[in-house]
This record gives structure tokens, sequence and C-alpha cells, in this order.
């Protein structure tokens, strides 16, 4: 089969290059290590060419390699850096809770329509800062399950934890994001307009 | 009775996995009566539906980048291909 001529290496960076980039960003919240990994994609793809059928888009081939890449670092850091015993202890802040496991400070109201939330950017990169800002384990799971949408069999080989040691984990992490949004931007708002 | 606590816990996991029936039912019963827990897990759902938004965006090639590589990555990356 002929190659498709819309493949042409020397333009994949200026195509696809911030697209790829911001892919890996959001997956592994670390400029170096996503832009490494953009470069990596390029030069698997660039050695893989022929293996190109044209029936999915050129973006979609490219980001298809990446996914695989991110995969294997995700695999990578777990076998690196496994569970410790901080990524498992009970809950993120010890004062939400009293002595009986009742709130000793609930979540506060977010007010107005936090519906619409997605479409402000600053909340966003808020987001994307709680995200950044929990241990790597915590971010990891969390990420994939939330971002990449794994169900929690893929992600327990991946991660190589246990499904009970799983659940802990992203618990604690949806926690730990929740509690950082209220504080970095709920409650900020609230003090700027009383 | 379950706890704050505990319905949290079982809120984030139920997430992840459809509960057993005695705890699902536990759970809902302490959210028609416990505001905060109601409103934990609006929150959760919230950051969900958020995240998943986000990604949907950040995935869709041609929206207008937020974070885009530096020119210095660029010519790196450019050169490893031209010359591997």
């Amino acid at each position: 089969m002929a190659k498709p001529a819309n493949l042409d290496p020397s333009e994949w960076v200026d195509r696809y290059g911030d697209y790829l980039f911001r892919y890996a960003m959001l997956r592994l919240r670390d400029r170096s290590m996503a832009e490494d990994l953009v470069q990596e994609t390029f030069l698997a793809a660039l050695k893989g060419r022929s293996s190109f059928s044209g029936n999915s888009s050129e973006s979609t081939w490219l980001v298809g390699i990446l996914k695989h890449k991110i995969m294997d670092h995700f695999r990578h850091e777990a076998r690196e850096a496994p569970l410790a015993d901080a990524d498992l202890r009970e809950q993120a802040d010890p004062s939400s809770f009293d002595g009986a496991g009742h709130w000793a400070k609930g979540p506060t109201d977010w007010g107005g329509n936090p519906a619409e939330l997605y479409r402000e950017k600053k909340f966003l990169d808020q987001l994307t800062k709680c995200l950044a800002g929990l241990s790597p384990n915590h971010a990891n799971a969390f990420t994939l399950r939330e971002i990449e949408g794994a169900d929690t069999g893929e992600i327990c080989k991946v991660l190589n934890v246990t499904e009970t040691n799983l659940w802990v984990i992203l618990h604690r992490a949806r926690m730990q994001l929740r509690q950082c949004l209220e504080s970095r931007w709920f409650n900020r708002k609230t003090e700027k307009e009383p | 009775m379950l706890s704050c606590k505990d319905v949290t816990r079982l809120l984030s996991e139920s997430m992840d996995h459809s509960l057993p029936f005695g705890k699902r039912i536990g759970v809902r019963v302490h959210l028609l009566m416990c505001k905060f827990c109601a409103r934990y897990e609006r929150q959760l759902l919230l950051i969900r539906e958020t995240v998943r938004r986000l990604a949907a965006m950040e995935d869709t090639p041609g929206e207008p980048p937020g974070e885009t590589l530096s020119e210095k990555a660029k010519e790196r990356i450019r050169n490893s291909l031209t010359s591997p």
C-alpha cells in the first residue's frame, strides 16, 4: 500500500507538537518530562512510519504512540517509587474529622453555579496545580482513573497495587483535591468578595 | 451506624465500583440526614465532571493550546528528527 501523502515528518513538530505536549502535560504535570515524551513519540513515529495504515488520522496515530509512552512512564514510576505507608494513611487532613468520625469542619458551600466552572481558565489552572500538588502515587492514580478513564483493574496492573489499596489512594487523592480547591479557589473568592 | 468518615470513604469507592447493597443503603440513608456528606458527594462529582471536561478540551487537536512547547524544545525535537 502506498504511503499516505500527508506523512511528512518535517512538518510534525509545527503541526502536532503543541497538541501532543498539551496532552502529555495534563497527564504528567512536568514540562521536561512531557517534552521528552513528545520527542520520543516523534522518533518512534519516524521509525515506525511504514506501520501507519492511514486508517486513522495522523494526529490520532501520534497520540496513540504518546499514550503508550505515558503508560510506560507510569509503570516505571510505580516501580521506582512503590507505595509508601504515607500514601495509604487514612486521610489527607487529620483535622477534617473528630474522634467519633464526624466532620470537625465540614465542606463549605461552593455557591454560584459550580457546574460552569470548567469554562473558567483560572479555575482549571488551579485544578491542575492542585493535582500537581498531590504525591506522585495519588496524582498518577487519579489521572489514570479520571483523565484516562481507565477501570480499576487496569490501573492496579499499571501501578502494581491491590484493588483495596487503590481505593484508599483514590479516596485520599479526591479528598486532598477537594480540600485544595476549597482553599485555593472558593475561599479565596469569598475573601475577595465578602 | 456509618460515621461521616466512613461515608466519605464509601462515596469515593462508589465512584470506582458498585458498593454491596447494605453499604449502598447505609450511605444513602446517611446522606439524607447529613448535609456535609451530601455536599461532599456533590463536590466530588463536580470535580470528576470538570476534570473530564478539561481532558476532553485538552485532548482535542486544534483547540487553542494552553501549554505550548517552548521554541527551544521544538528546535531540539526538529533536530533529533532530521539527524536521528
